[in-house]
């Protein structure tokens, strides 16, 4: 099907563009030729057809909130879609810190996030052709193969300094802070020792390594340019301390909140009004967040306001309706660069009325 | 600054640091501001403490002798002075300070007017507190590192490049253990407790405006990781709390725990006849404060005339009632957090289920313990008599005018305390007096008719801080190191 998009305002334009590629999503997560087994039995007992329902992204509304469970559950073979039937793929891993991971299933989307999530960004903010140092979650994640391809395709390679999330939160829990604190140093060790002897121009980490290792040395003396993390909450106080005292004012920083269901939203660049607020903006259309009432998920928040943050992804690998996130954030407007809602200062769901484990490691 | 709110900054090395996380502790100034707090988070303070030498140098630069003179002129300005307060230039009055403290922790006007007195008595007997917790060495001790006493040089080194306190909010007058730390030249890093950031504060002006280094001194209301930032992070650290707190920090020998105090009046056999003559001291060991302090007792161990006294006592405490915050006989705190008296008037009632005690205040008491008056919620005085010795309510300390008293020979006490922080023992007795002073559980021995309260400058307040800062060296030389 074609359509001719009129519209000049960026916002509709945008608008326009996901409701064509929902059509297109569903279109091939619901035809028996490419769909996956799991979605087409879905359908068999759905009692409504997405195919004949479905025009406009607005539909998706009637899929019941996504059950990550079933990601757990269900073997992730029943995920490959029919069209790439044969194909090798890969498994990623979410979770998992008890019992079982959530399972996810792909094949190139991993590259086209990073590519796209790299072309956001100009030669010198990542300087092209220099190599990178990753801190963080590697093993059974899709983070681990991303930042080695956005390393690759910005002309560098990626040397890599595992961290086992899943070992943090236990021992957290366990009430080991000494033996988490002993890990940490660990790892900071290891990335310093990789700094010190080969020429690192970026990196990614989670905020609190990336504290921990300017606790040890100064990042843009190391020959740091460019950092992006991801992991945690980021209050405005903690973005404006990473900015000015971790990173010294001198090191390019691109904060993002993402995931192995996601992908990558990218942070807008700060301007003196956010006072250190940041406002990430999804992949859109591969993948959509909404605020909504934590009451009534159908149910959009109003804009500046605080409410559960729901994740559509749809690419050709992977479709995953309204999944309700563990995190609550600011329904925040769009803006030039990304024409459509953002989400502002996530933190954990209903953080302000219990205790959460985050930001551990 | 938004209009109409009065921001207390984190202090960087003497130096205002307005954090974007803040705490708003609602409408509390006299000046009808609110009163906003900068949060800090914990990787400020550890990057701070990479910095911790230059604290340290501002210290050093200053003769120790000229450290106690400033602590003495710090009292005055601490009592009297209009100190540097917020973000725009403006000053809090002592009597902005007392409405404001009182608002926030409950305390009446007269217990945080009681409470500036401990603290700038502190500073202006620094010399003796600071001659008792050296045991009468010269304070150059500090400048040089060495002292000389009779023919043995003696030479003593700092173990700690820092002291870091996590503050509690139940009573202002708990500031005074940091204190002799600036005169033993170990800055201090400070996280006040949510209700009271304002006593630290003020102190801090008050000893700056009195001429100690500004970097000395540096004051982070952070969140419980910022707290572990500091305990863990500074050579040695101060953390008051509960029995779950002293768990916490069990495994670390740097960290000094101040848990519940569980101190004790145990009276002895030659003197319980008399009791009438003490039968003040018993009250007041109980009440003062508004039962706040962990130096107030919370259990009184009798050998014999357990009616008469508990009675009498009973009848005394239940006469303690609630009175309005700015009213001068006030002697009981309203509750910061109202749920939080309900939740201790529940725990106590279940407690009472247990046979073996029995609330003796509440048939001398004009009403339910529970109260809601002046608009604030109260605690009145209780005082639990428990004929059996091992009843849960025997040892039990609540942040109220609240004890047990206990009927077991004299005999038996020292076997029975446990862990206490202070116990004023009134007794003539010179035999018991040398069990009490054996006695491993007693931090702090009261020796005759005086309060568990009783504070004299010389003797340190849980723990030699001196010794828990300092460590003595053996120095050896052919000739007199010493002048």
């Amino acid at each position: 099907m074609t359509q001719t998009v009129t519209q000049t305002n960026p916002i509709e334009t945008a608008r326009a563009e996901l409701d064509r590629y929902t059509r297109e999503m569903i279109a091939w997560h619901f035809s028996a030729d490419t769909g996956c087994p799991y979605w087409l039995d879905w359908a068999k007992n759905a009692g409504w057809n997405p195919l004949e329902e479905v025009k406009g992204f607005d539909d998706m509304l009637k899929f019941e909130a996504f059950d990550d469970a079933v990601l757990r559950d269900t073997d992730p073979a029943r995920f490959i879609p029919n069209a790439y039937a044969g194909k090798p793929y890969n498994v990623f891993e979410t979770g998992g810190t008890t019992g079982m991971p959530k399972q996810r299933i792909g094949w190139e989307d991993y590259k086209v996030d990073y590519s796209e999530f790299s072309d956001n960004y100009d030669e010198d903010f990542f300087q092209k052709g220099t190599n990178w140092l990753m801190v963080g979650p590697t093993g059974p994640r899709r983070l681990r193969l991303a930042i080695e391809h956005l390393a690759n395709v910005r002309g560098g390679a990626c040397y890599f300094i595992d961290l086992d999330p899943r070992w943090v939160k236990r021992l957290i829990r366990d009430g080991e802070f000494d033996m988490a604190r002993k890990y940490k140093e660990h790892v900071v060790d290891q990335a310093i020792t990789i700094l010190k002897n080969r020429n690192i121009a970026c990196m990614f980490t989670t905020p609190t390594i990336l504290e921990a290792i300017a606790e040890r040395i100064s990042l843009p003396k190391a020959g740091i340019k460019g950092v992006f993390v991801g992991g945690t909450t980021m209050t405005p106080q903690y973005v404006r301390f990473l900015i000015e005292e971790v990173l010294e004012n001198q090191v390019n920083f691109a904060p993002t909140y993402g995931n192995t269901l996601m992908g990558l939203a990218i942070s807008r660049k700060l301007t003196p009004e956010d006072n250190y607020s940041l406002t990430y903006y999804a992949p859109q259309p591969r993948a959509v967040l909404r605020i909504v009432n934590p009451d009534n998920p159908d149910e959009l928040m109003d804009y500046d306001e605080y409410g559960r943050v729901e994740l559509t992804t749809m690419t050709k690998e992977f479709f995953m309706p309204r999944f309700l996130e563990r995190d609550e954030a600011i329904r925040r407007k769009p803006c030039e660069e990304f024409p459509w809602d953002g989400v502002g200062d996530v933190r954990p769901f209903q953080s302000e009325k219990k205790n959460v484990i985050e930001g551990v490691y | 600054m938004e209009k109409g709110a009065t921001h207390i900054p984190v202090l960087r090395f003497g130096e205002v640091y307005k954090s974007l996380d803040t705490t708003d502790l609602g409408k509390v100034l006299s000046s009808g501001n609110d009163l906003e707090v900068s949060v800090a988070n914990a990787g400020l303070i550890r990057r701070d403490l990479l910095s911790i030498d230059k604290a340290r140098n501002a210290l050093f630069a200053v003769p120790t002798e000229k450290l106690l003179e400033y602590a003495e002129k710090a009292s005055e300005i601490y009592l009297d002075g209009e100190l540097p307060f917020g973000m725009d230039g403006e000053v809090q009055t002592v009597s902005d300070y007392v409405s404001t403290l009182s608002r926030l922790t409950g305390l009446p006007h007269s217990l945080c007017r009681g409470n500036m007195f401990k603290v700038a008595a502190a500073l202006k007997n620094m010399r003796a507190v600071i001659s008792g917790l050296t045991r009468g060495l010269p304070p150059s001790l500090f400048d040089s590192g060495c002292a000389r006493l009779g023919d043995i040089d003696i030479n003593y080194f700092s173990t700690a490049n820092s002291l870091g306190v996590t503050l509690p909010s139940n009573s202002p007058g708990v500031n005074s253990l940091w204190l002799p730390a600036l005169v033993m030249k170990t800055p201090v890093f400070l996280k006040p407790g949510r209700e009271d950031p304002l006593t630290p504060y003020r102190i801090i002006q008050a000893m700056i405006a009195a001429g100690f280094p500004k970097e000395a001194f540096s004051f982070y209301p952070t969140t419980h990781e910022g707290g572990d930032a500091i305990v863990l992070g500074c050579g040695r650290g101060i953390v008051f709390g509960s029995d779950a707190t002293v768990k916490k920090y069990a495994k670390y020998p740097n960290i000094q725990v101040h848990g519940s105090g569980r101190s004790k009046v145990l009276v002895g056999e030659d003197q319980v006849d008399q009791w009438e003559e003490f039968l003040d001291v018993l009250v007041e060991s109980v009440s003062a404060n508004g039962g706040r302090s962990c130096i107030n007792a919370s259990s009184v161990l009798l050998p014999s005339r357990f009616d008469e006294i508990s009675n009498a006592m009973a009848k005394r405490l239940a006469a303690i009632e609630p009175r309005a915050r700015d009213d001068d006989d006030a002697l009981l705190c309203g509750f910061a957090n109202p749920d939080f008296a309900k939740a201790i008037n529940d725990a106590i009632d279940d407690e009472l289920k247990t046979p073996g005690a029995v609330d003796l205040t509440a048939k001398y008491r004009n009403g339910p313990r529970l109260v809601e008056k002046f608009g604030q919620t109260f605690l009145c005085p209780t005082l639990i008599a428990c004929s059996d010795p091992d009843h849960p309510l025997a040892n039990t300390e609540y942040m109220f005018p609240f004890a047990s008293v206990v009927q077991i020979p004299e005999s038996e006490m020292l076997g029975r305390i446990g862990p206490t922080l202070v116990v004023s023992a009134i007794t003539e007795s010179e035999s018991w007096k040398r069990d009490l002073m054996g006695s491993p559980h007693i931090d702090r021995l009261n020796l005759g008719i005086v309060p568990t309260n009783w504070v004299q400058w010389e003797q340190p307040h849980e723990g030699n801080l001196f010794e828990f800062l300092y460590h003595r060296r053996a120095i050896q030389s052919k000739s007199q190191i010493t002048a």
